[in-house]
Order: structure tokens, then C-alpha cells, then sequence
């Protein structure tokens, strides 16, 4: 009986999970958690662990990243490990996947609700022209990188759409807000010249997708630059070449101006 | 007014006039004979009283160089003399001889322009003399010689006096040798040393007398002459007739350049910017009008007034008020108070013009070798730089809780004032590291600590600082991130012996953002670097490098900031005993990056540089390389014997045995490791009849056979276990 599922948890609180992930818990025998990529700020740990019944072992991302202390259970027990999100995205979690491989644990994966998919769909962007995801990471005092300017660079050539996820530190905690991003693009325009992130730039902030208040937001750089979107989580989005559709969506359901249309 | 008062009147009136300004340096080896001459110097130029002078030791105005009788800061003032029919400003710096305060002499000589070398005639040239006649030379600053205690050679030795002309003869000629040898070019025609010229003098330092060839010819007196006044112990009258600071300071006067003429030669040696600048011109004329330009050569502990900074003016004049920047600071400092320093006494004058050494407080930011100027943009002077590297270190703990935060502050202070001490503060053990030149160095310093900062310490017994190197070249190693979603390829190999010696010797620009890359490559290849390898070049950190060998890699540009960090911290901790390494190039041939910077952030790629690093220093077989010193031990004939057994005794090698008269000089190389308890240890089987002196000598390997147990007992003392890990422990990790 050695095996490991990987398990997506959806988005914001202990609901997000589906039906087929929430009985896989049920079946399992250990469970463990991390928390480091992204965080259901709308839930606590008890209330996880009252929903499923079972206690769960919360790792940090050392533990992860080490992965002994999940394999060394899974060799002889059916483990879940629990990933807010979907399991697989925005993470790097295969390498536990090709390692239980190796040692001959099988494993299987339960996909979950992302913010990949979840924020597209509040702007009313078509999946398909999305180029590059980047992230945009707390600078720190001798390490401000900018390469997640060049990635929206690169897809804006191509014409397509930007999704950019903002960094989170679950153990300080503290979550990125989309306005301390706009702060750090703009710092990082001024040593570029691309004018990309210019006052007139159209820019959507989606916060707390998959909660109740969820927040939708399109409308230039200027105008957002000094909106407050309320708790975390926070995505950005910058549009490229748009459908005539999703200029009209952004209008509708992000308050852009209605210029973008003509 | 008093005589005292009087020549510090006059003394602010020469300080604009250039051409009646000298500043000198004092330097010899321990005991020759600094101290007192600088006292009696001082005291015959009227700043001190005459009877305090060579009891009192005014220059060594620390407490506790009066208690050890030796000099361990370069304590400086200034005074007036009268040559001819004209007045004189001479500013006097007193280095330290002991070994262990070396970095002083260098700093100090930074700020003169001639120095007077002290040769004891008993004792001839010591290994020290050589130094500072090196040290001078380095810094293009013209080496005078006064050759001292004549009267033990006539009262004690009992020579005769032809025998006292030859050893005259014999130090004179060892002197010239030394700098005939070590000169540079244009001055080898000048700076030779001639009796006749007056530019050698002999005396009585502690007598306060001397003469020179010059002074005979114009006084009548006659080496005969002087031998009978010590013969029959008339050395009072002698100092009437033959007043040591008469002598030595026209010695001065007539062959110590003026600041002017000094300026011209030494600036380009100094300082490196464009010589047509308007600063550039200034300094090299010496003008009070011109930009400021100070160089800082010393900081010293005030009780009452704080840190002061004792410097040399290149250029325009400083003032009271004045708002100035220490290059490399963020922030501009103050001026608060200027003045000119008379031994222990410092007297606020409004301005200090170019061309003087002064003492300013206000400069919170100034360390020994700072520039200050009134231009934040002034290019710096070149760095002072002190071959010996710290070899000993104490743990050091505060007594009581509440001193803790004041511990932090005084250790900084410490180590701004003496940039030969090095700290490593902990903040989370409270167990501080002082690092320094030897056993004593690091006993005085706890001891300022104790009574001047009032700080009480605790502190650990001296332990030796090691270095740790490789053997070969090996990788490349492959590090993973602990993500395992990121890989780096790490090739490292011995760094060419040649470059290795020019870091250490200053010689070569390493630290901080390389200047001119350019310039640095084309000496590096000189060396041995290939041309690739010296445009490839990222960063050096103590005596290693860190090359991008690698191609094509995306996004590495953003990654080598972290690189970087990793390489910096795997040479500070290296993976034997997590001492610090020396002498390794470190390559980076390859990586494999995650697409997302989240994914490729500091605790991903700091663990996989350092883990590559690690793994590929194992391959190449690690080293530790412990300090030694040179260690010339005189000893009388009938205690050799005792004298050489506690030499072996403490794995030191002798290399030479040279007779002396009825002494022996032993020189021998022995690990410090060995030479703690090495005074009291001589003392005993000698009967306290051996003398000795010490110098650092550098790194090297320590015996085969011992170093497991050496690496053992450093990596236990550190709380780590006791074997390294291997080359498969950095690969899985
Ligand atoms: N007899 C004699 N003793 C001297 C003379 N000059 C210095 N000394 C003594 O030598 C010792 C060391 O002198 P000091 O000035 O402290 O030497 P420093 O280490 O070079 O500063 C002291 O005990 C002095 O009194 C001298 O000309 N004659
Ligand atoms: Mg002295």
C-alpha cells in the first residue's frame, strides 16, 4: 500500500477542493500540507483538519524540498499531499512525483481550481493568447531581480496576454499587493525603454478569486496605481492584442475605459 | 608666556608658509630608541619641560604603553626649530616597533615625508629596521638614519674607539644596502646615505645628545671628543654642547624634502586620479587655497572629546564648521573642532592649511585610510595597505548582560580605530570575535576595553586563525537547488601564486567595484589569468576568485548577484573547518535555471552555488594552511643550547645561525600555533638572558600528519562535527 496523490485545494478557503480531491482525503491515511506557493487565506488550519477528520502534518518548504519525511510515509501508507491551488501549477512539485516514481511509490494527481485559470476567466481573457506566466519576487537589499519585466516585453511583442503572480512569504507572512507591484514595475521602467509601463498602460488586478469579494479591476496604470484591492491574494494581468470581446469584458466587468473598445 | 605657549604661537604662523614645514616619521625596531628620541626632540624644541623629557615618555601617552614601556600607536606633534636664521614647523609622528602594531608604521608614513630610522649601535640592524626602510620607500618617503645609544657602546661594550668607527661604518653601509636595494629608480642617485652630508647622525637618545659630520666641522667637536665625554661620564655637559634636537632636527631640515617638493613626488604614487584636475594640481603643489583633501591615517579614543582623526592635508586648508564628506559615506560630516596635536595635548587652531598633519574631531564616519575632501566625487586615495593579515583570535563575551549592546559598539569602534583588528560581531550568541597581529596585540586592545571603554569582558584564550586552500584543480561539481529545479557546474583550481601575492600585497585593486576592469585584466593576464578568464571576471573576495565561464545561460545576468553571494560566503566559511579560504579561482561553466525568478531566488541558488563550491574544493583535495613568523632569538654562547631545544620544542624550523660577537642570532620559522607562552617560556631556559623579536610571515600549509587532528579540534571548538563531509554529501544535497 504505497502511494501518493498529490491534491490541489482550489482557491481561498477549505471549499475550493473538489468533490473527487475531498474523497481521496478521506481514503488517505497521512496528509501533509504546504503552504509556501500559494496560501488559502480565507480558512485556518483547524478548520482544515475539522472538514477532513484527520490531523495534518504542515511542512514548511525545507521539508519539501527534502521530501524524505513525505516519501518515507508514502513507502508504506497512502499519503495525500495537499497543495492550495492545483497540485501540479506554479509549483515544483514533480520532482517528489519522479523521486516516489524511482523508489517504486505509485502516485496519482487530483487537480485543483488555479489561479492560472480562475483569473483569466473573471477578466473575461481567452486562454489562449496568454504568453509567459512570471512572478514578481520581494526585492531584497543586494537582490532586485527584473526578468518578469522582459517576460511581459516578450509576450507583448507577440501580442499576448501577461499573467503575473506576486510573491508570497506564508512565514512571515506577508502576501504582495498588486500596488506594491505597479510601484516595482514602474521603478523598473525607469531603467528600461520599453515604455511598457506607462500612465496609459491598460493593467487588471484580480483579488481573492474564489472568495465571495472577489475584486475585479481593469483600467490604466494611472488610474489603478492608486486603488487599495483589499486582502490578499492579488494577480495581475496586462493585456496584449485583445479580441474585440475581451475589450468589451474588461469595460463590463473591470470598469476599463470604454476607449479601449474603439 | 611660556616657552611652551610661545612656539605654539609661532607654530600657527608657519603652518601656511610650505617651504618652512617638515613632516617626519620616527621608526625602528622595538626598543632602538623612538620614544625617547621623539620625547627629548619635543622637550629641546621647547614643548615639554626638559627635565620631564625621556623620564616621562610623552609620546607614549597611553597608559598602557607607559606601563610596557613600548610604543603601540603613532602618537604625532609638532614643534618649532630654528636653522640658520630662519624658523621651522616640524610635524613628528612616533611609529610602534613592535611587530604586532605594524600596520601603524605603514599608516604613519602615509603622512610624512622623510622618517628618521633609529639603528641601536649595540645591537646593528634588526629584522624590523629592514621593514621600515621598506615600509618608508614604499610611500617614496626619504629615509634618514640616527644612529643611537652610542654611549652603551663605549660604557657598556667597552670598545675602543676604532672598533666604534667600524661598527659606525658597518650599520651606515647595511642601511644604504637596504635602500639602494629597495629605492625607486629616480631617487637612487639622492637618497643614498652620506656621512658627510650630515644625512646620518650619532648619539645618545636617552643622554640627549648627537653629532654629525656637519655639526663637527661647525662646533669643533671630534669623535675623540665624544668618546671622552663618556668615558668619563661627562654626558651632561655633552648635551649642552651637542643638544640631540639642535642636531637631529637640522638633520631634518636640510634633507627631509619640504611638503612641497614631497608632494610633487609622492602624489602620483598615492593617488590615482587625473593629475590635471583641479585637485589633482593642488596636491601636487601643495596649496592651502585648492579643494580639501585630508588623508586619514589614524583614529584615536578620546575619553572627553571621542574619536578624533589624525591626517595629512594634501590640499586647501580645513576649518572649524566646515561640512565635509569621507569618501565612500553616505552622509556628510561636520567638522567640529581642528587641531594641532603637542604629544598628549591637542591646541584648536580656526584652520589647518595643506601640507601639515592635523587632528579633527567630528568625522564620526572617518577610518585609518579614509579620504576626506569637500568634493564627495574627489577620487580616493590609494588604500593603505598593511601586508600582515590577522593570525590570532579571542572570543569575547561582556560580563554583565546590560553591557551587551555596548560591547557591540565598542568592538566597532575598536576596530575603526585599529583597522589591524578585525570583528566578527554575533549578535545571536553574544560571543564576539577580535581578531589580530598576535598575542599582544589582542591583550592590549581587551585591556583598552576594560579601562578606557569601561566595558567589562570576559574573554576565551588566544586560538590561531587558519586558512584553508586545495591541492589541484578538479569539477566540474554539479550543485542542485534544494528545489532541485535549478543546477550549477563549478570548476576550481589553485589561483596563480602570482596574483595570490599581489592581492596580498596591495598591488593589484580587488576590493569593492572594480575601477577600471580594463587595466585589471591586462595585470591579471600579466600574471597568468588567460584572456577569457580575465574578461569573465566577477568578483574577488580575500584572495580568491570568481569567474563566468559559462555561455549562453538565460537570465543568468539576474542569477550572479546570488552567485555571487554564495561564492562570498563559501570563501568566507570554507568546507574543511569553516575557516576562511585562501588562493582558490572558483569557475562557473554552467547552470540550468528555472523559467520563473520565484522559482530561482536566493534560498534556491545560494545552497546550489555553495554546495558545487564545497563539492569541487573536496575533489580537489583541501588544505589548511596555518600562519608562521620568523622568530631571531640572541642568546650568549653558554645558553644556546636551551635556547634552541625551545625553539624545536615548538616545531620551528632554524634556518640560519649567525655569530655576533659573543651572541648568537638563531633564525627560525615556527608556527604561531606554537608560540603562545613563548616569552615567559625563553625567560625561564635563558635566565632571561635571550632577546628576540617576531614577524609575521604568512599561510602555509600545516604537516600532513597533523592536519586531520587540527581540522577535528577547530571544527569542535565551533560545535560542528568533528569530520568534514565529503564530496558525496554535497552532491545528494
Ligand atoms: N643607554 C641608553 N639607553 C637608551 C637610549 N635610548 C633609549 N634607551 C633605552 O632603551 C629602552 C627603549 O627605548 P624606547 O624609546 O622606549 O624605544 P622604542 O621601543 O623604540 O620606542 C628604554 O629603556 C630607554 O631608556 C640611549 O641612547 N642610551
Ligand atoms: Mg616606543
Amino acid at each position: 500500500m504505497s502511494h501518493l496523490i498529490f491534491i490541489g485545494l482550489g482557491l481561498h478557503d477549505e471549499k475550493g477542493v473538489t468533490l473527487a480531491g475531498l474523497e481521496a482525503i478521506e481514503s488517505c491515511d497521512q496528509l501533509f500540507m504546504e503552504e509556501y506557493t500559494a496560501v488559502l487565506t480565507g480558512t485556518g488550519h483547524e478548520k482544515l483538519e475539522e472538514l477532513y477528520g484527520k490531523e495534518i502534518n504542515f511542512l514548511d518548504r525545507k521539508a519539501v524540498e527534502d521530501g524524505g519525511i513525505i516519501l518515507e510515509a508514502a513507502r508504506k501508507s497512502r499519503v495525500a499531499f495537499l497543495v492550495p491551488g492545483d497540485a501540479m501549477s506554479a509549483t515544483t512539485h514533480v520532482d517528489i512525483t519522479l523521486r516516489a516514481r524511482d523508489i517504486g511509490i505509485e502516485t496519482s494527481i487530483i487537480p485543483g481550481v488555479s489561479a492560472l485559470n480562475a483569473v483569466p476567466g473573471f477578466l473575461g481573457l481567452q486562454n489562449y493568447k496568454f504568453g509567459k506566466i512570471t512572478t514578481i519576487p520581494f526585492w531584497e537589499e543586494n537582490y532586485k531581480p527584473a526578468s518578469f519585466y522582459d517576460a511581459v516585453a516578450d509576450n507583448l511583442e507577440m501580442g499576448l496576454h501577461s499573467l503575473i503572480l506576486l510573491d508570497i512569504q506564508a512565514d512571515v507572512p506577508r502576501y504582495m499587493t498588486a500596488t506594491h507591484a505597479f510601484e516595482m514595475l514602474i521603478e523598473v521602467e525607469k531603467d528600461s525603454n520599453k515604455e511598457i509601463f506607462t500612465p496609459d498602460r491598460i493593467v487588471c488586478v484580480v483579488a481573492r478569486a474564489g472568495s465571495k469579494d472577489v475584486l475585479v479591476r481593469a483600467g490604466t496604470l494611472a488610474e489603478l496605481r492608486g486603488e487599495d484591492f483589499g486582502g490578499p491574494m492579488h494577480s495581475i494581468v496586462v493585456p496584449g492584442k485583445m479580441h474585440f470581446m475581451e475589450a468589451e469584458a474588461l469595460v463590463k466587468l473591470g470598469g476599463a475605459p470604454k476607449e479601449i473598445m474603439d | 608666556m611660556g616657552r611652551k605657549e610661545d612656539n605654539i604661537k609661532k607654530a600657527q604662523a608657519l603652518m601656511t608658509q610650505h617651504s618652512m614645514i617638515r613632516n617626519i616619521g620616527i621608526a625602528a625596531h622595538i626598543d632602538h630608541g623612538k620614544t625617547t628620541l621623539s620625547d627629548n626632540l619635543i622637550a629641546g624644541a621647547g614643548m615639554m619641560s626638559e627635565e620631564l623629557a625621556g623620564k616621562q615618555l610623552l609620546l607614549d601617552f597611553d597608559e598602557q604603553e607607559q606601563a610596557r614601556g613600548i610604543t603601540i600607536n603613532a602618537a604625532n606633534a609638532s614643534m618649532v626649530h630654528a636653522y640658520g636664521d630662519k624658523e621651522f614647523l616640524i610635524n613628528l609622528i612616533d611609529t610602534p616597533g613592535h611587530v604586532d602594531f605594524g600596520g601603524d608604521v605603514t599608516r604613519a608614513m602615509r603622512a610624512v615625508d622623510g622618517s628618521i630610522v633609529v639603528v641601536c649601535a649595540v645591537e646593528g640592524i634588526m629584522p624590523q629596521t629592514e621593514t621600515v626602510i621598506r615600509q618608508s620607500l614604499k610611500e617614496r618617503v626619504r629615509p634618514l638614519l640616527f644612529i643611537n645609544k652610542v654611549d652603551r657602546l663605549i660604557n657598556e661594550l667597552q670598545v675602543t674607539p676604532e672598533q666604534m668607527q667600524e661598527r659606525f661604518i658597518k650599520i651606515i653601509k647595511n642601511v644604504n644596502d637596504l635602500i639602494m636595494k629597495m629605492v625607486p629608480p629616480e631617487f637612487k642617485k639622492d637618497w643614498g646615505l652620506k656621512v658627510d652630508d650630515g644625512s646620518v647622525a650619532f648619539g645618545s637618545a636617552y643622554h640627549n645628545w648627537a653629532i654629525s659630520v656637519p655639526f663637527m666641522k661647525e662646533s669643533g667637536i671630534s669623535f675623540k671628543d665624544i668618546y671622552d665625554f663618556c668615558d668619563k661620564d661627562e654626558q651632561r655637559d655633552l648635551s649642552k654642547k651637542a643638544p640631540i634636537h639642535q642636531i637631529l632636527l637640522d638633520m631634518v631640515i636640510e634633507h627631509c624634502p619640504d611638503p612641497i617638493i614631497a608632494q610633487n613626488r609622492r602624489i602620483p604614487n598615492i593617488w590615482h586620479g587625473d593629475i590635471e584636475s583641479e585637485v589633482g594640481q593642488s596636491m601636487m603643489k601643495c596649496d592651502g587655497k585648492g579643494p580639501v583633501a585630508l588623508m586619514v591615517t589614524k583614529i584615536i579614543m578620546d575619553p572627553h572629546a571621542g574619536e578624533i582623526a589624525i591626517g595629512r592635508m594634501y590640499s586647501g586648508s580645513i576649518k572649524r564648521g566646515q561640512t565635509l564628506h569621507v569618501l565612500g559615506m553616505p552622509n556628510p560630516n561636520r567638522v567640529q573642532q581642528v587641531s594641532l596635536c603637542v604629544g598628549s595635548d591637542r591646541i584648536a587652531v580656526d584652520e589647518i592649511d595643506a601640507g601639515n598633519i592635523v587632528a579633527v574631531n567630528g568625522l564620526k564616519d572617518a577610518i585609518a585610510g579614509s579620504t576626506v575632501a569637500d568634493n564627495p566625487d574627489m577620487e580616493a586615495f590609494e588604500k593603505i595597505v598593511h601586508y600582515s593579515e590577522p593570525v590570532v583570535t579571542v572570543a569575547i563575551e561582556a560580563k554583565h548582560m546590560r553591557d551587551l549592546p555596548k560591547l557591540v559598539d565598542v568592538l566597532r569602534s575598536v576596530a575603526k580605530a585599529d583597522p589591524s583588528i578585525q570583528v566578527d560581531i554575533n549578535k545571536e550568541t553574544g560571543e564576539h570575535l577580535m581578531s589580530g597581529m598576535g598575542e599582544l596585540h589582542l591583550e592590549i586592545t581587551e585591556y583598552r576595553i576594560k579601562n578606557e571603554y569601561d566595558v567589562e569582558i570576559q574573554s576565551s584564550p588566544p586560538i590561531v586563525v587558519y586558512r584553508e586552500c586545495i591541492d589541484k584543480p578538479a569539477g566540474p561539481f554539479e550543485g542542485k537547488s534544494p528545489n532541485k529545479h535549478n543546477r550549477f557546474f563549478i570548476t576550481v583550481s589553485p589561483l596563480e601564486e602570482e596574483i595570490v601575492k599581489a592581492i596580498r600585497e596591495g598591488t593589484i585593486q580587488v576590493e569593492g567595484k572594480i575601477k577600471d576592469s580594463k587595466v585589471l585584466g591586462a595585470q591579471l593576464q600579466e600574471m597568468g589569468l588567460t584572456k577569457e578568464e580575465a574578461k569573465k571576471l566577477v568578483v574577488f573576495e580575500g584572495s580568491n576568485v570568481l569567474i563566468d565561464g559559462s555561455k549562453g545561460v538565460q537570465n543568468l545576468h539576474e542569477t550572479m548577484e546570488l552567485c555571487k553571494e554564495a561564492f562570498k560566503e563559501a570563501m568566507v566559511r570554507g568546507p574543511l573547518a569553516e575557516e576562511k579560504v585562501m588562493g582558490v579561482k572558483v569557475k562557473l561553466m554552467d547552470a540550468k535555471l528555472h523559467e520563473d525568478t520565484i522559482h530561482r531566488g536566493p534560498a534556491q541558488v545560494i545552497p546550489a552555488v555553495r554546495q558545487a563550491i564545497y563539492g569541487a574544493m573536496c575533489i580537489a583535495g583541501r588544505t589548511l594552511q596555518e600562519p608562521k613568523q620568523m622568530v631571531y632569538v640572541s642568546v650568549p654562547q653558554d645558553v644556546m643550547g636551551g635556547a634552541t631545544s625551545e625553539m624545536q620544542q615548538r616545531r620551528a624550523v632554524i634556518e640560519d645561525m649567525e655569530q655576533d660577537g659573543d651572541l648568537t642570532v638563531i633564525k627560525s620559522k615556527a608556527p604561531v600555533a606554537e608560540m603562545f607562552g613563548f616569552s615567559n617560556d625563553m625567560r625561564s631556559v635563558t635566565g632571561g638572558r635571550a632577546s628576540w623579536s617576531t614577524e609575521n610571515c604568512g599561510f602555509e600549509r600545516i604537516p600532513r600528519e597533523l592536519q586531520q587532528d587540527v581540522v577535528a579540534k577547530i571544527r569542535t571548538r565551533k560545535g560542528l562535527k568533528p569530520e568534514p563531509y565529503d564530496e558525496h554529501y554535497y552532491s545528494s544535497a
